[in-house]
């Protein structure tokens, strides 16, 4: 296998973009990540875009020719354009899917994509399409959102370990100070944990601001061999782990309710992949759909034993001046989560910290993982890059 | 839900039958056709379960999609069933009795709508035992 880097990175703001169509948000994304890499769109040889339920969100399928076609790439270079599924983890998948092209020798150089627009439809099919990335025949019909089964998560976690409902609110807090320092994020501006306790309901203990948006957004990022990286860039970011894992698709039948096997797994693969340990990853992009998914996260993935990732935030270690920054960019929670696009997101802020671009957000960081998970993790993927 | 995609899953729906492995005996609700342990030695049979269990979680949903938002608040819980097995289904009781490891048994209800005129699903929810 050929070692593979990162030799560009493009993202749109990302909220409720209503002047931006699904097209214009993936055009916008891999414009700029063509432009950071200094490459002309003919020099690339795949594409493979994450999205979740374009079918749902905006009536369109085959998404990978659509925007071949968009990027003028179809009728040109008729290039291979690969769209790739695995809801709210689509992103990493597709990034994981370009890693893979380049280092078998397939490709040399792709486009890793993901792209979601999700607020042209009423907020009613919102939540019951993104109720689809669980089992639709025995969670959704019986009336499970997404949130609610999060809300179990965090219920039998609760029960079992000594999270409080504070420390559970200082996730959200933690994650909106960093959002109000990250330009593209959804929502800048920082919050308390007032703000969080007194946010209404959901699903019990989840309140509104546990909860990551609904958001319009798009990432890319360019991928070649390491071998080549440099006549594009001069900060090449190598990507030193691709590791994927499945669980069951309905909560209800994982082998514990609040542990992610999926998460487990994945993260020992990377590890072993990389050949590194825990203490040598300086920062983490974590998916926190939910405020207890980070508090999982960072646990499952080994950065603790599980039951304590709810004190590391009370005192501050995962915070931008700890010594385990997660969720630099904001997370899910308030850079927002489209979620076609937040795996694909994920890279891009592990990027900018490596090169040290992440401007008021800065941490000083040499290796960098992103985590991102599908429904309730029935997919994982784990992704560690280095500098 | 389309009525054939409803209809085909009644007897599991409203009764509760599942399958169970011959081979191994391990019990499946929902219902399935290949054992995940015994992969191709499997033997899948049907089975009526009892229909009683206690609860391993649950969550009171408050913002529902539309197919259920006139039942909100509503109880959620992931249900351990005696035989073994896990589901999902709402338990039928004050949002504020619910709690986790209370024993509850099966009942028979009207489970969400297809929209204000649409289409009544009936299925199985539980109550507390
Ligand atoms: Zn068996």
């Amino acid at each position: 296998m050929r070692e593979v880097a990162v030799i560009g990175i493009g993202c749109t703001t990302f909220g409720e973009k209503w002047n931006s169509s699904f097209r214009d948000l993936f055009i916008e994304a891999g414009a700029r990540a063509l432009e950071d890499a200094g490459l002309a769109g003919e020099k690339i040889d795949a594409l493979f875009i994450g999205n979740m339920s374009a079918g749902r969100f905006v009536e369109q399928e085959h998404i990978g020719a659509l925007i071949a076609d968009y990027a003028g790439l179809a009728t040109t270079t008729h290039i291979p354009a690969t769209r790739v599924e695995a809801a709210c983890a689509s992103g990493g998948l597709a990034f994981r899917q370009g890693v893979t092209a380049v280092a078998s020798g397939m490709s040399e150089i792709v486009v890793a994509a993901g792209v979601e627009k999700m607020t042209d439809v009423a907020s009613g099919t919102t939540v019951a399409t993104l109720a689809g990335a669980a089992d639709r025949e025995w969670e959704a019909f019986i009336g499970a959102t997404f949130p609610g089964l999060y809300a179990m998560i965090a219920n039998d976690y609760m029960h079992r370990y000594p999270l409080t409902r504070e420390q559970l609110a200082m996730v959200a807090v933690k994650n909106h100070y960093n959002g109000a320092r990250n330009p593209i994020a959804q929502f800048q501006q920082e919050i308390n944990i007032e703000t969080v306790i007194n946010s209404s309901l959901v699903a019990d203990p989840l309140r509104l601001y546990d909860c990551s948006p609904i958001t319009d957004g798009a990432a890319a990022a360019i991928l070649t061999t390491m071998e080549r990286a440099r006549e594009f860039t001069d900060t090449p970011v190598k990507v030193l782990a691709s590791a994927q894992a499945s669980d069951s698709i309905a909560l209800h039948d994982r082998r514990d309710i609040s542990t992610l096997d999926a998460t487990v797994v994945a993260a020992k693969r990377a590890f072993r992949q990389a050949g590194l340990e825990h203490s040598d990853v300086d920062m983490l992009e974590v998916h926190d759909c939910f405020t207890i998914a980070e508090i999982c996260a960072i646990e499952d993935l080994g950065f603790c034993r599980k039951g304590e990732a709810g004190k590391l935030t009370e005192e501050g270690v995962t915070s931008l001046q700890g010594d385990l920054p997660v969720n630099t960019s904001g997370g899910l929670k308030a850079c927002g989560h489209p979620v076609g696009a937040t795996g694909i997101k994920q890279i891009v802020e592990v990027v900018q910290q490596l090169r040290g671009e992440a401007g008021r957000r800065q941490v000083d960081a040499k290796v960098g993982l992103a985590h991102n998970v599908g429904g309730t993790g029935a997919t994982v993927t784990v992704h560690i890059l280095g500098v | 839900m389309s009525v054939a995609r409803f209809w085909r899953k009644i007897p599991q729906r409203y009764n509760l039958i599942g399958t169970k492995c011959d081979n191994c005996g391990r019990y499946f609700f929902p219902p399935r056709t290949f054992c995940p342990v015994c992969r191709r030695n499997g033997r899948i049979l049907e089975h009526q379960f009892k229909g009683t269990g206690k609860v391993v979680t649950y969550t009171v949903i408050r913002a529902a999609s539309e197919q259920f938002e006139h039942f909100t608040p509503y109880v959620l819980a992931i249900i351990q069933l005696d035989e073994g097995p896990r589901l999902t289904a709402q338990v039928a009781c004050p949002p504020d009795k619910a709690e986790i490891g209370m024993r509850v048994k099966k009942v028979f209800r009207r489970i969400g709508t297809d929209g204000s005129s649409g289409v009544i699903h009936y299925g199985t929810k539980f109550v507390p035992e």
